[in-house]
């Protein structure tokens, strides 16, 4: 017997700029399903689900709902049609307690009603079998409470469809254990969920279809008991790859581990651990890329490296110790390390500063005496922009009226020029067009031959294929494998990514 | 359909002398609404304060205050430490100011002069040390406890000047005794010699601010302190030394003003000259040189306004309603630098 | 016993102008305005209300004069707080130097004038029937003005409304996280401009109190400082309506004092210790900052008072 359609999109188009996020995505979602859209960064998941509660207003396309053609504009239409989205990143008030923020902001009785309100939350747990104590302050509570506090929230507000992002990126196993039983539950109860993730594991385990999305079109959508772990890594990233990013071959005898990584382990309280790399190494001569989805633990591998970040276990750069050492400690032992940080203007740079002043950034501390020597600082800034072709009307400028391209070409350069052995480029060209990209691949191809250690974090799968040497793969902070990147498959790296391990890639190449 | 989005090329110069002169001008609409011709309000702040050489020093005497007490806020504010302790800060100088003038005696006047400005410059900088130290440690809100650091000093000022300091020669009236001559300070010009160290000062902040290594530290944190901390700079030294250079330098300005005009130390020496300052700094963008300029401008509507008091029995508080309306109209201008207003179309619905 | 009872009385007065400066501070910085501007506003609305009752005799006109005036300066907080996301420490301080000086410059022709009879007779003490009888707190609280009725009544008011009414949570949640209240669907910009303007209203009247029923003539910086103290007091009273009446009344025991006694000698453990008024006038400041302190200890990481306080709200940075 055919299942009614409970939601459909069809043929949703949305650009942001020139950029096709969904590129005429079509969604078919049963009643009474656990329906999962996969997929990786930049596939368009998640701007195709904030389309769908509100947050964006399609560019073209329908939403269909049982049928009938709607119209979402915002997130309280979304509501009213019984939609309810969980981000990734929750959306409570800390100071306030559980039940007010489960009808806050709801337009019924001009008095709470506390009482009446605790009532029905309590109705509400009981259908579904959630755990919660409603007069519990946010602040007070874990992650996975938390989330069901969101989810509660969505329910009072009679939501049948919810939609969770990446749900299950911040929980324990336990916790994530617990939220399959909540959507069990939630199905048995005549809710429709769909769940936005990147963990094959998750797919296989909870979900009853599947659509996988890939740069922004939908690929395919199959009954998950149909499918495997292969076919879906398949679907995800793609077979063939387009290699036009320039690859330099460097001989294998000289490389020579720079920076070796051992036992690394970054715990949190209450969310399992953050980060989980029992060994790896970054060698002289090499590109080691990073994949993995985003929040998968880049950023705190970077912290730790640079000194941010506390951690456990042993990060060594050639020889001297970096774990315990913050980046004043670095600094008065004359450690270096070139970092182009993913956050540009929020870490990197200071924003309201001019280039030349966020040049000296770095090096401003090695010029003698209490004064700043601005000649020198000047004559730094003015080569800096012409080494590396940066679009500007001098050092004067205000670093954050360059161009995005320009401002990572300051960056970049500043960070080379440092003249480290060891490097680290977080997603470097993200938002760059093709020739400030290539610009930047060369320029890190240089240094590879000049034998600084590279370490490139990256979210396309073409690019770390073309320029890396090796690739690691990280999923939800843990090391999945290393693969060498001349023979690997994009298979290989989706599955990887989504969770799986694989025979003989634990330290291949190390 | 309007809709706003963040501009990265700010034009400040200008948008902040438009607003200005329309600012003038609303003011003057106000003035004229209350029955005054506003045309002879500006004209006769201008007399006030130019019209011969005695009310020229009045003028640039008004400015001295204001305009250390703002270098000493700039230098705060540039790192993003709120202070608004100017005030308290002002007191706690000359309150120790006094203590050497009143008491010290044996040394040569200069010397003693020197003490008292070290004097001034440690308990001044003390006092918002006080907040820095609590920020540094707790994360304590430096607006909300220089603030209460404000009563606090002046508390203590009337304190001194009822009780415990109380002249006896004053013959009842609460008054403390007036510093001996040597030690008020000598007339440069027709103005006391507190406007060379205020021209030093400014030269000296702005040395400090642009030159100097813990100026660029300062310029780093206030621009954001995650960054600085990355580089490596030691972001509680920075706060630390940063409240003590700022509330040293508005205690400065309290031993000059006790020395050079008031001669004593009384609780209404400052008369909000401190939180004056602290829109002067804003206006000015913590910039020494501005803020010489605008302190300037502003002392011109204080002793113009109370040149008008006597002569035209026009209240000084003009000059306040003016000075509030300016510094009104700069804030809400600034909008217009940081954001741009963009007329959207609706889009149309697709119904296929 | 009546001199006690006496001394409460004037206590309770002295402290009215300061629960209401405090009870409109409270108003707007749970919306997460922090305003500077209190003392101005206060100073507004107490010109205002000194010249409507002069003029029409009427004490409703004052009244509402009063409101307005402080509601006035308010908005011109709100507009460049709110909408043109200004500064809100300076645009405070702007305002306040603002609403000062026009007070102080619309006012100089009643200088020293004394308030209509009417207005203050009507405004002022009304003892309530029967209740005015009871020994000690008849006299201390239900012996009084308009204003202390209505200041107690207000701030019951409010600790009802924010704990216990829809709009209420949601100006919280508007002042502890405007995204999330915004995802809710409540509309930001205009809870902080009731709100604040609210909260000038009702340091409108703090002031009215003073210029019609209290002082009851006109002078320069009536206030003052009053409005000054109201911060300090908000935090105090830890953003608690109820909580700010024991705060200003406490406050209002200590002025008391400090004009009665001009400082106490108190023996302790035998030993004579005399505190000067002007030390005593010292004390809430001192308090506070303990109280800051203590606060920010307890609260580890998170943010002391409403979360959003002193940052303006812009919806694109999400």
């Amino acid at each position: 017997m055919e299942k009614s359609t409970e939601v459909e999109l069809r043929h949703i188009k949305k650009c942001f700029g020139p950029v096709k996020a969904n590129d005429n995505v079509d969604l078919k979602v049963y009643a009474g399903e656990i329906h999962a859209i996969l997929g990786e960064n930049g596939s368009g998941k998640s701007t195709l689900m904030n389309i769908l509660s509100g947050l964006y207003a399609p560019d073209g396309g329908q939403i269909l709902m049982r049928g009938e053609q709607v119209s979402i504009r915002s997130p309280k239409d979304a509501m009213e049609k019984g939609i309810g989205m969980i981000h990734q990143h929750f959306k409570l008030v800390e100071a306030l307690c559980a039940w007010e923020n489960i009808v806050g902001g709801m337009k019924n009785h001009v008095l709470l009603g506390k009482k009446r309100v605790l009532a029905e939350i309590r109705t509400l747990c009981g259908k579904y079998k959630l755990q919660l104590d409603p007069e519990k302050k946010i602040y007070q509570m874990t992650i996975g409470e938390k989330q069901t506090v969101e989810i509660v929230k969505a329910l009072y507000r009679g939501a049948e469809i919810m939609i969770l992002d990446e749900p299950t990126a911040v929980l324990t196993e336990q916790e994530t254990e617990r939220l399959f039983e909540i959507l069990r539950e939630m199905k048995a109860g005549g809710c429709t969920v769909i769940i936005i993730t990147h963990k094959l594991q998750e797919v296989m385990d909870i979900s009853d279809r599947v659509t996988i999305l890939r740069k922004g079109v939908s690929v395919d959508s199959i009954l998950t008991r149909d499918s495997n772990a292969e076919r879906l890594a398949e679907l995800m990233v793609g077979r063939t790859i387009d290699i036009s990013v320039p690859y330099v071959e460097m001989p294998r005898n000289r490389k020579e581990p720079v920076l070796s990584i051992r036992d690394l382990r970054i715990a949190e309280r209450g969310a399992g651990e953050k980060l989980k790399i029992n060994r790896l190494d970054v060698c002289s001569y090499e590109i080691l890329g990073i994949a993995g989805v985003a929040d998968s633990g880049q950023k705190e591998l970077c912290e730790t490296i640079t000194g941010m970040q506390k951690a456990t276990g042993s990060v060594q750069l050639k020889g001297t110790e970096l774990i315990g050492m913050d980046p004043r400690a670095m600094m008065k032992q004359q450690i270096r390390i070139g970092f182009v940080p993913e956050d540009r203007l929020g870490m990197g740079l200071a924003a309201g500063l001019s280039i030349s002043d966020n040049i000296a950034l770095r090096s401003y501390r090695s010029e003698k005496g209490l004064f700043l020597n601005k000649k020198e600082e000047n004559i730094q800034a003015v080569d800096l922009i012409k080494n590396y072709n940066v679009s500007t009307s001098g050092g004067n400028q205000a670093i954050q009226s360059l161009s995005g391209g320009n401002i990572q070409k300051v960056l970049l350069g500043r960070e080379i020029d440092r003249g480290a052995d060891f490097f680290i480029a977080a997603y470097p060209v993200r938002g760059l067009d093709i020739g400030a990209s290539n610009f930047i691949y060369e320029k890190l191809n240089e240094e590879k031959k000049k034998g600084v250690a590279i370490l490139f974090i990256g979210e396309d799968l073409d690019v770390l294929l073309g320029i890396c040497d090796r690739i690691a793969v990280l999923h939800s902070g843990e090391l999945m494998g290393v693969v060498e990147a001349k023979t690997t498959t994009k298979e290989q790296l989706g599955l990887l990514m989504m969770g799986q391990k694989l025979e003989g890639t634990e330290y291949a190449a190390n | 359909m309007l809709r706003i989005e963040r501009k990265t090329d700010g034009k400040f110069l200008h948008q902040r002398i438009i607003s200005v002169l329309i600012a003038l001008a609303v003011a003057g609409i106000v003035i004229a609404i209350c029955g005054y011709n506003p045309i002879v309000v500006y004209r006769e702040m201008l007399e006030g304060s130019f019209n011969s050489v005695y009310y020229v020093q009045q003028t640039i005497q008004k400015t001295i205050p204001l305009l250390i007490m703002g270098l000493g806020v700039a230098v705060c504010f540039k790192m993003n430490f709120i202070n608004i302790g100017a005030e308290g800060q002002f007191y706690m100088g000359a309150v120790a100011a006094t203590y050497v003038a009143l008491n010290v005696s044996g040394p040569p006047s200069a010397v003693t002069l020197l003490e008292m400005f070290v004097a001034a410059f440690l308990a001044g900088g003390i006092w918002c040390l006080i907040a820095g130290f609590l920020k540094s440690k707790w994360g304590v809100s430096e607006t909300l406890v220089t603030l209460m650091l404000n009563y606090i000093a002046i508390k203590l000022v009337s304190y001194l000047q009822y009780v415990l300091w109380k002249d006896p020669k004053s013959l009842g009236f609460p008054k403390i005794a007036n510093y001996p001559t040597d030690l008020q300070l000598k007339s440069v010009f027709g103005i006391h010699a507190g406007w060379i160290i205020a021209i030093i000062l400014t030269v000296f902040v702005w040395f400090l601010l642009h030159r100097i290594k813990l100026g660029y530290e300062i310029s780093v944190m206030g621009a954001n302190e995650r960054t600085a901390r990355y580089a490596g700079m030691n972001t509680t030294r920075i706060l630390l030394l940063t409240s003590l250079i700022g509330g040293g330098i508005c205690g400065l300005a309290g031993m000059i003003q006790a020395s050079g005009v008031e001669h004593t130390l009384n609780d209404q020496m400052a008369n909000g000259m401190g939180y004056t300052a602290i829109a002067i700094a804003y206006m000015a963008q913590m910039e020494p040189p501005a803020i010489l300029i605008v302190s300037f401008l502003f002392s011109i509507l204080l002793q113009g306004g109370a040149y008008m008091q006597i002569s035209m029995q026009i209240p000084s508080a003009t000059g306040d309603v003016i000075q509030g309306i300016i510094l009104l109209f700069i804030l809400g201008s600034e909008f217009f630098s940081r954001y741009r207003v963009i007329r959207e179309h609706k889009q149309k619905e697709e119904a296929k | 016993m009546n001199d006690a009872a006496l001394f409460f009385q004037l206590s309770v007065q002295l402290g009215t102008p300061f629960l209401l400066a405090t009870l409109g501070g409270i108003m707007c910085e749970k919306v997460g305005h922090l305003n500077l501007g209190i003392e101005g506003m206060m100073m507004l609305g107490s010109f205002f209300g000194f010249m409507a009752g002069f003029l029409s005799h009427n004490p409703v006109l004052a009244v509402l004069a009063a409101v307005a005036g402080g509601a006035f300066g308010a908005l011109i907080y709100a507009v460049i707080t709110v909408t043109l996301k200004g500064n809100q420490t300076v645009t405070g301080f702007a305002l306040t130097i603002f609403g000062t000086g026009l007070a102080n410059f619309l006012g100089k022709p009643y200088s020293s004038q004394i308030m209509d009879s009417t207005v203050s007779a009507a405004l002022g003490v009304h003892s309530i029937a029967g209740l005015s009888k009871i020994p000690f707190l008849g006299i201390v609280l239900f012996s009084q003005s308009l204003f202390v009725y209505l200041s107690i009544v207000l701030a019951a008011a409010m600790l009802f409304y924010f704990q216990k009414m829809r709009f209420g949570l949601a100006a919280r949640m508007v002042g502890e996280s405007p995204g999330t209240a915004d995802a809710t669907g409540i509309n930001v910009d205009l809870y902080k401009y009731i709100h604040i303007i609210l909260g000038g209203a009702l340091c409108g009247l703090g002031g009215a109190y003073l210029s019609l029923v209290y002082v009851p003539y006109w002078q320069d910086n009536i206030t003052a400082g009053i409005g000054w103290i109201a911060v300090a007091l908000v935090i105090f009273s830890g953003w608690n309506p109820v909580k700010a009446i024991f705060g200003c009344y406490l406050f209002g025991i200590l002025k008391g004092m400090a004009v009665k006694f001009q400082g106490i000698s108190l023996s302790v453990l035998g030993l004579k210790i005399s505190i000067a008024s002007q030390v005593m006038d010292m004390m809430p400041y001192i308090l506070t900052v303990v109280v800051l302190i203590l606060t920010a200890i307890a609260a580890k990481n998170r943010s002391v008072g409403p979360a959003s306080v002193g940052k303006s709200y812009f919806r694109e940075d999400r």
